[in-house]
């Protein structure tokens, strides 16, 4: 028996990155199925179908899984159950929401963020906001999983793997949508971008960001941020990188006015090359970094975004 | 309305995590433990219910060891009223997976009838992410999770979610389990007065084996190691040694 990935499809289109990065991880388990589930998932289908390593796609259109409510979603993986010995998913907010779920339904501990497969029942996944990394072996006949993706890269496109329609699951009727409130964004998503630029505090005010958005387009970046800015509404939610917010690993993560508290650090430290810009050079942030330049951000990003 | 909030003990956010030389853990002799913070904003928020008139009594419950007391102290100290310990294991070495936290869960819900059930989104010490679904999944009820705007309203609830691309809000029917993230509110801190009278409110104490569940683990820890260290890097003079440095590595 093989894997059954649950695909990260948003509005009927597949993420093609959290997606071929959790395909990769599934790969060292088994047969890939992915499956694309929401009130349109067949182009989403298609898109799986080309990806390299995935055995098969499912897809599940109805209006019941349209914005993926955990109830909905978390009845059609288990009607699938009993052909898989593992279920994952990439661990983007909407698997974090189901996939424990599924877990409950079918008796078996969720193992989630995983970070490593060392074998089909072995697993290694960061805690304590990646100050430790546990490797944990599971006694349940089924697997339940979540990958955080930053560890693998993406499977490559080719594949053209047979695609077959399934049925949703009677609709327990226990939840509706209302509404989304996304971001419009030309930007590169946070989580696969190259590049990454983060303002913290220390930016100061919701107009000051926009000198980090102006690095950040100047380097075709996305846009983060920390906590502390999120809170104090210099940028929305979905920019926070940390513990409780995004983990990106970047080429280049660049954090100005971020003073590198662990909750942040768990959310970027494994980007290839760390820059800090602050102006107090005990900030811990300078310890993670490759290259730290104690300035004052208002003088060094203006010139930095002037000298790229 | 009766609301139910699980609460856990956990290394306090501040406290640097060492993890033990022989990887059998991370060292949790005389380090400072809190309740979880995103617990401290799902008895805040229920309190606030209380406070509104829209919940008649706040009851907050712990799975874990003795010593859990304290954080269920803190909490009738912010203004819970009553508290129920279930001890689960006696060394604090010894975490309780989501999965039996939330079976024993199940068996308070059936037995104190709660309206609604907060819970923090995930524990600073796991990160695992996964109590309150487990418990919905377990209840059959609906799920509202990583909430930062909750809005009772009649038999339903309307719950602002923070999700990848923005937020998203949904309408859940109640009874629910919200699981709670940071921006929901500001937890209160408790005053002194609050503190003592905290020590007289009803704190009940069970075992697992008092609702028939096994806490056994179904995930065996094989080691816990250090994350990779990060190679040591440069403070760099100015600006343009900045950009020289990074042209180098082939960063821009
Ligand atoms: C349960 C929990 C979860 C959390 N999750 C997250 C999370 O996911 N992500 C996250 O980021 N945080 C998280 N936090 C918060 C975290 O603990 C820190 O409070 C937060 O990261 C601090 O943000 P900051 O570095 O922007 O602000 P500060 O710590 O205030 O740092 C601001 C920095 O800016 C510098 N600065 C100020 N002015 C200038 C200037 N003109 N030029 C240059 N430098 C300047 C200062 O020297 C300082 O180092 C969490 C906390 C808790 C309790
Ligand atoms: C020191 C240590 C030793 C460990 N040893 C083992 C081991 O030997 N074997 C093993 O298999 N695993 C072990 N683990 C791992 C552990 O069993 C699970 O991975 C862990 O419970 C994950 O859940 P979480 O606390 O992150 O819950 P989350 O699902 O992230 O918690 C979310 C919310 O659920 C509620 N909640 C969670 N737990 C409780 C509770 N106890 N009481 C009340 N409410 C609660 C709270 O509202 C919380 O905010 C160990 C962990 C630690 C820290």
């Amino acid at each position: 028996m093989g894997v059954l990935l649950l695909a990260e499809v948003n509005n009927g289109e597949l993420a093609l990155d959290a997606t071929a990065k959790a395909v990769t991880a599934a790969k060292l388990i088994g047969d890939v199925t992915v499956l694309c589930a929401g009130e349109r998932a067949a182009v989403a289908g298609d898109a799986a179908a080309k990806i390299d390593g995935v055995a098969k796609v499912l897809v599940a259109e109805d209006a019941s899984l349209g914005h993926r409510l955990a109830e909905t979603t978390a009845a059609l993986i288990v009607s699938l159950a009993d052909q898989f010995d593992h279920i994952v998913a990439p661990a983007t907010t909407d698997a974090k929401n189901v996939m424990p779920r599924v877990a409950a339904l079918l008796d078996v501990m969720i193992i989630s963020d995983a970070s490593g497969v060392v074998d089909a029942k072995t697993f290694e996944r960061p805690i304590y906001a990646g100050n430790a990394v546990q490797t944990v072996k599971t006694a349940d006949p089924k697997v339940v999983m979540t990958i955080r993706t930053t560890g693998f890269d993406a499977a490559a496109d080719g594949n053209d793997a047979p695609v077959e329609t399934i049925s949703a699951a009677q609709d327990p009727g226990l939840s509706s949508w209302v509404e989304d409130t996304l971001a419009q964004s030309d930007r590169p998503e946070l989580t696969s971008a190259g590049v990454v630029v983060s303002g913290g505090r220390g930016v100061g005010s919701e107009d000051d960001f926009k000198m980090i958005e102006a690095l950040a387009d100047k380097l075709g970046a996305a846009v983060g941020a920390s906590r502390a800015a999120v809170d104090s509404g210099y940028a929305p939610n979905d920019w926070q990188v940390g513990q409780t917010g995004k983990v990106v690993a970047p080429e280049l993560y660049i954090a100005v006015g971020i003073s590198g508290a662990i909750q942040h650090l768990a959310g970027m430290k494994d980007s290839k090359i760390i820059v800090a810009i602050n102006k107090d050079e005990e900030a811990p942030i300078f310890q993670v970094a490759d290259f730290g330049l104690v300035a004052d951000l208002f003088d060094a990003v203006p010139e930095l975004t002037g000298k790229l | 309305m009766k609301v139910l909030v699980p609460v856990k003990r956990v290394i306090d956010y501040n406290v640097k995590v060492r993890v033990k030389a022989d990887q059998s853990g991370v060292d949790l002799a005389n380090v400072k433990m809190s309740m979880n913070p995103f617990d401290e904003i799902a008895v805040e928020q229920a309190i606030r219910l209380k406070e509104a008139g829209t919940a008649d009594e706040v009851v907050v419950v712990s799975i874990g060891v003795k010593q859990s007391q304290e954080t269920l102290r803190t909490a009738m100290a912010m203004g819970a009223d009553r508290a129920l310990l279930v001890v689960a294991a006696d060394n604090v070495e010894t975490d309780i997976e989501p999965l039996a936290v939330a079976k024993i869960l199940a068996k308070v819900v059936e037995e104190e009838q709660p309206g609604i059930v907060l819970c923090g989104k995930q524990a600073i010490d796991n990160d695992m992410n996964a109590t309150g679904q487990m418990l919905s999944a377990l209840l059959g009820w609906s799920q509202g999770t990583f909430a930062s705007e909750l809005e009772l309203k009649d038999d339903a609830a309307i719950v602002s979610r923070e999700v990848d691309g923005g937020l998203q809000t949904i309408k859940v029917s109640l009874p629910s389990v919200i699981t709670v993230d940071l921006r929901l509110n500001e937890p209160r801190y408790a005053s002194l007065p609050n503190i003592m009278k905290a020590k007289k409110k009803p704190l009940e104490e069970k075992t697992a084996a008092d609702y028939g569940i096994d806490p056994t683990p179904r995930l065996e820890v094989l080691s816990t190691a250090e994350p990779a260290e990060r190679a040591a890097g440069i403070i760099v003079g100015s600006v343009d040694e900045l950009v020289s440095k990074l042209k180098e590595a082939g960063a821009v």
